[in-house]
C-alpha cells in the first residue's frame, strides 16, 4: 500500500498543531473583549423603564434641576430615585389622568413602590459616593452623559476601573465649578486645566497617590 | 508484544491526564459573581426576608434620627403660640441668603420662576397658577408664614367638595435650616422687586452704572 499522505502533510501538521494553539488564544481573546464590549454590558442602550418618564422633558425642556428630585445625590453616596410623592407634587395636577401616569398615580394611592430599572449598575465591590464627587466639582454629565436629552435613559460610560483611575489620576482634566456642576449643558474651557488645577487646590482634592489608593474606592 | 509504557511514573500520568478537569474548574471559578454581587443589602435591594419584599424600610412610627431631636419649636414649626412668627430663628448672614438662592432655584422657581412672580415654564405648559411672591398680600405676610407653606403644603377648597392639594409638603426633602433659607430669599426676592436707589449703600451706588 502506497503513502496516504504525501511528503509536505508533515510541515501541515505541524502548522495545524499551532493552529489550535492559536485559536484557543483567540477564543480567550473573543470572551474577553466580548465581555468587555458595549454589547455585552449594554452600554448605550436605552432602559425602558415601567413609566416613560422623560428627562429630556423634566430636565431638559421644563428645566427642572436634578436635585429636585435627586435630593440626596449631594448629601448621600446614593442618588435616589425621588419617592412618588415626588412625582405627585405637580402631577396631583398635571396630566394626573393621563394613561402614562396611571402607573404613579396607583403607586402612590396603594404604597406600592414604582419597581424601575437599574441603568448604572456598579459591582458591589467597589464603593462609590455621589456625594463627594458633586461637592468637589465633578459634573452630572461628566459620567452620565447628556442625560438632558435623553427620553428614554442609558448608560453611557462602561465604567471600567481604568477610566475611574483616569480621573482620579488627572482631576484637573475634569472639574468644574461647583455651580456648574447641574449645568447638563457645560463645555470644558479652553483652559480646563489651568483652571482644573485651581479648583483642585481651592476644593482640596487629594494628589493623586492618594486617590488611586485602593482603599478609595475598594473598602 | 509489551504494551507500551510511559516513562513517566504512572501516577504522575493520571494526573496530567485529568488535567483537562482542573483546568475546566478554573473556568469555572472565573465566573463566579460572589463579590459582584454580595448577599449584603444595598440601597433598593429587594428582600425576601420582609413581607413586602423591601430592603429599604420605613422608619418605625417615632424615630427620631442621631442629632434630628427636634428641640426648638420655633425652628421646626415657625409657629410661636400658633401665629406664624415674624422673626428668624438664627442670624441672617450671606451666605444664608446665598443658600436660600441655590435652594429656591431648585425646589421653588420650577413652577414660581426665578424671580418669583409665579411664572415659569411648568405653571405656562401645566396651567397651574402659583403664586405670586410680589402681591401685597404675601410682602405683607410674617416670615414664618413661607416656611409654614413650605412644611405643611396649601390645600386649597373646601375638603368636602373639590378641596385639593395645589403644593404638596417639601418638608421630606428641604431640611429645616434650608426652610428659613429660603423664606429669608423670598423676602429678599420681594425687596429686590421694589428697590429704589436710595436702598443702595452710597458707596455702592457708582457701581450700580447708568
Amino acid at each position: 500500500m502506497g503513502q496516504i499522505f504525501p511528503r509536505n502533510a508533515n510541515l501541515l501538521a505541524w502548522l495545524s498543531l499551532f493552529a489550535g494553539l492559536l485559536l484557543v488564544a483567540e477564543l480567550v481573546l473573543i470572551l474577553a473583549v466580548y465581555f468587555r464590549s458595549n454589547y455585552f454590558r449594554q452600554i448605550n442602550v436605552a432602559i425602558e423603564q415601567p413609566v416613560a418618564f422623560s428627562h429630556q422633558l423634566h430636565n431638559g425642556t421644563l428645566g427642572i434641576d436634578c436635585r429636585y428630585c435627586h435630593v440626596s445625590v449631594n448629601q448621600s453616596y446614593f442618588a435616589n430615585i425621588p419617592a412618588t410623592e415626588t412625582c405627585m407634587t405637580c402631577h396631583s395636577q398635571i396630566k394626573t389622568y393621563s394613561a402614562k401616569i396611571a402607573p404613579v398615580v396607583a403607586s402612590y394611592n396603594t404604597g406600592q413602590p414604582i419597581l424601575w430599572n437599574k441603568v448604572h449598575r456598579v459591582p458591589d465591590f467597589v464603593y462609590f459616593n455621589h456625594s463627594i464627587h458633586v461637592n468637589k466639582g465633578v459634573g452630572c454629565s461628566t459620567c452620565h452623559g447628556q442625560v438632558n436629552e435623553m427620553a428614554v435613559v442609558w448608560q453611557q460610560q462602561a465604567m471600567f476601573m481604568g477610566w475611574c483611575l483616569n480621573c482620579h489620576r488627572n482631576p484637573e482634566q475634569y472639574l468644574r465649578p461647583r455651580d456648574e456642576v447641574y449645568n447638563m449643558e457645560y463645555v470644558a474651557p479652553a483652559n480646563q486645566v489651568a483652571l482644573g488645577r485651581q479648583l483642585v487646590a481651592e476644593y482640596g482634592i487629594m494628589p493623586p497617590e492618594q486617590l488611586t489608593n485602593c482603599w478609595v474606592c475598594h473598602r | 508484544m509489551q504494551p507500551l509504557r510511559s516513562r513517566w511514573n504512572p501516577s504522575l500520568t493520571r494526573l496530567l491526564r485529568a488535567g483537562w478537569v482542573a483546568l475546566l474548574a478554573l473556568l469555572l471559578a472565573a465566573c463566579h459573581q460572589d463579590m459582584y454581587n454580595q448577599p449584603k443589602v444595598q440601597t433598593y435591594d429587594p428582600s425576601t426576608f420582609f413581607a413586602d419584599g423591601r430592603g429599604s424600610r420605613p422608619n418605625v412610627p417615632g424615630t427620631v434620627a442621631v442629632g434630628a431631636a427636634q428641640t426648638d419649636d420655633y425652628l421646626y414649626t415657625g409657629l410661636i403660640d400658633g401665629v406664624e412668627g415674624d422673626v428668624m430663628p438664627f442670624a441672617v448672614t450671606r451666605e444664608l441668603l446665598e443658600r436660600g438662592q441655590e435652594k429656591y432655584n431648585i425646589y421653588c422657581a420650577v413652577c414660581h420662576g426665578e424671580s418669583g412672580y409665579g411664572q415659569s415654564m411648568v405653571a405656562q405648559r401645566g396651567g397651574i397658577v402659583p403664586a405670586n411672591f410680589h402681591q401685597q398680600r404675601l410682602r405683607d405676610v410674617a416670615i414664618g408664614h413661607f416656611f409654614v407653606i413650605i412644611t405643611n403644603g396649601v390645600y386649597r377648597g373646601d375638603p368636602e367638595r373639590d378641596g385639593y392639594q395645589s403644593m404638596y409638603s417639601y418638608a421630606s426633602r428641604i431640611t429645616p435650616e434650608d426652610r428659613w433659607a429660603i423664606a429669608a430669599y423670598i423676602r429678599a426676592l420681594q425687596l429686590s422687586q421694589n428697590a429704589t436707589v436710595d436702598d443702595v449703600p452710597p458707596e455702592l451706588r457708582a457701581s450700580l452704572g447708568n
